[in-house]
């Protein structure tokens, strides 16, 4: 499974994402500069960094959501190939409109870097199938703008189609019914403010968020099985 | 060339930490008439004159300047410069 990383200006996770996927879970993976659109067409799963795209002017993942590239994204997810998207690149996804809801400023007004237990709410999904439903995990959070916000109908339909797939133990900054992740209705499109990339390697304090890269390679090859 | 002022604000019911923040040290100055504080962003334009400005401007605020799922905007258009 070839999977792109996508390489913002002031991206900042772009390394890790590229070692958990590839060197630690298996996939080809590669890093792809914003602006080398190109480089997508033959990728089979997007995953969007965190960090700092474009210094966060105007507001987090505002500025990257308007680049060309995110059209191209826009175009594999709505094929259904999975797009994964961690801290900044949640943000990136609200922004763009691939996601709903956006992220607004902890409600601490604190940056916050440190290990949270998770509740895996679905694993329908390409990102969780080997978790098991209401399994807690541990991933690390690091982020001061990850505070969810989506007005009530919105929560309510992300409800009724178990598109929350992550939500906080103890939540830590202020999210609406402590959501921690999403995706799209169709399950292919993940927005995750925690690091499963930063939790790969009992050496790194958790393993928790291999799975998350192993189950979207083990979807791949068995979508890929029944087309061969 | 007009000039074009743009005011964004976190919607009512939209949590303001800052705000909260800016009126606890507000009441800690010896304001105690302080009963809300709301933090904005304000954003200057110049931009060429057209039939259609006013409606392009909107859609500058709703597709970047503000993220509609939390913010208002206002519009102001100055004469012409």
């Amino acid at each position: 499974m070839k999977v792109a990383v996508i390489v913002f200006p002031g991206s900042n996770c772009d390394r890790d994402m590229y070692h958990a996927a590839g060197e630690i879970a298996g996939a080809e993976a590669s890093l792809v500069w914003y602006t080398d659109t190109h480089l997508l067409d033959d990728a089979d799963g997007i995953l969007i960094p965190g960090g700092f795209s474009y210094g966060d002017y105007l507001r987090s993942g505002s500025m990257a959501s308007t680049s060309d590239i995110m059209n191209k994204i826009r175009e594999h997810a709505e094929k259904g190939k999975p797009v994964l998207g961690i801290c900044n690149g949640f943000q990136i996804l609200t922004e763009a409109g691939l996601l709903p809801g956006a992220l607004m400023r902890n409600k601490n007004l604190s940056f916050m870097c440190h290990q949270e237990e998770l509740i895996v709410e679905d694993n329908e999904n390409v990102f969780t199938a080997l978790y098991d439903k209401n399994e807690v995990v541990r991933f690390p959070i690091a982020h001061g703008e990850g505070n969810y916000f989506c007005d009530e109908a919105t929560l309510n339909d992300l409800k009724a189609n178990n598109q929350i797939v992550f939500t906080y133990k103890n939540n830590p900054n202020g999210s609406v019914a402590d959501i921690a992740g999403i995706r799209n209705k169709a399950g292919n499109v993940l927005g995750m403010m925690p690091h499963p990339e930063r939790a790969v390697e009992a050496l790194l304090g958790s393993e928790d968020g291999l799975r998350i890269f192993q189950s979207m390679i083990a979807n791949w090859r068995s979508s890929n099985a029944v087309n061969a | 060339m007009k000039k074009v002022q743009v005011y964004i604000t976190l919607k009512q019911g939209v949590l303001d930490p800052q705000g909260k923040a800016i009126q606890t040290s507000l009441h800690s100055l010896d304001y105690p008439e302080v009963d809300d504080v709301r933090v904005g962003k304000y954003i200057e334009l110049q931009v060429e004159e057209g039939p259609d400005l006013e409606r392009r401007v909107t859609q500058m605020c709703e597709q970047l300047l503000a993220n509609p799922v939390i913010e208002d905007y206002r519009i102001e258009l100055e004469e012409a410069i």
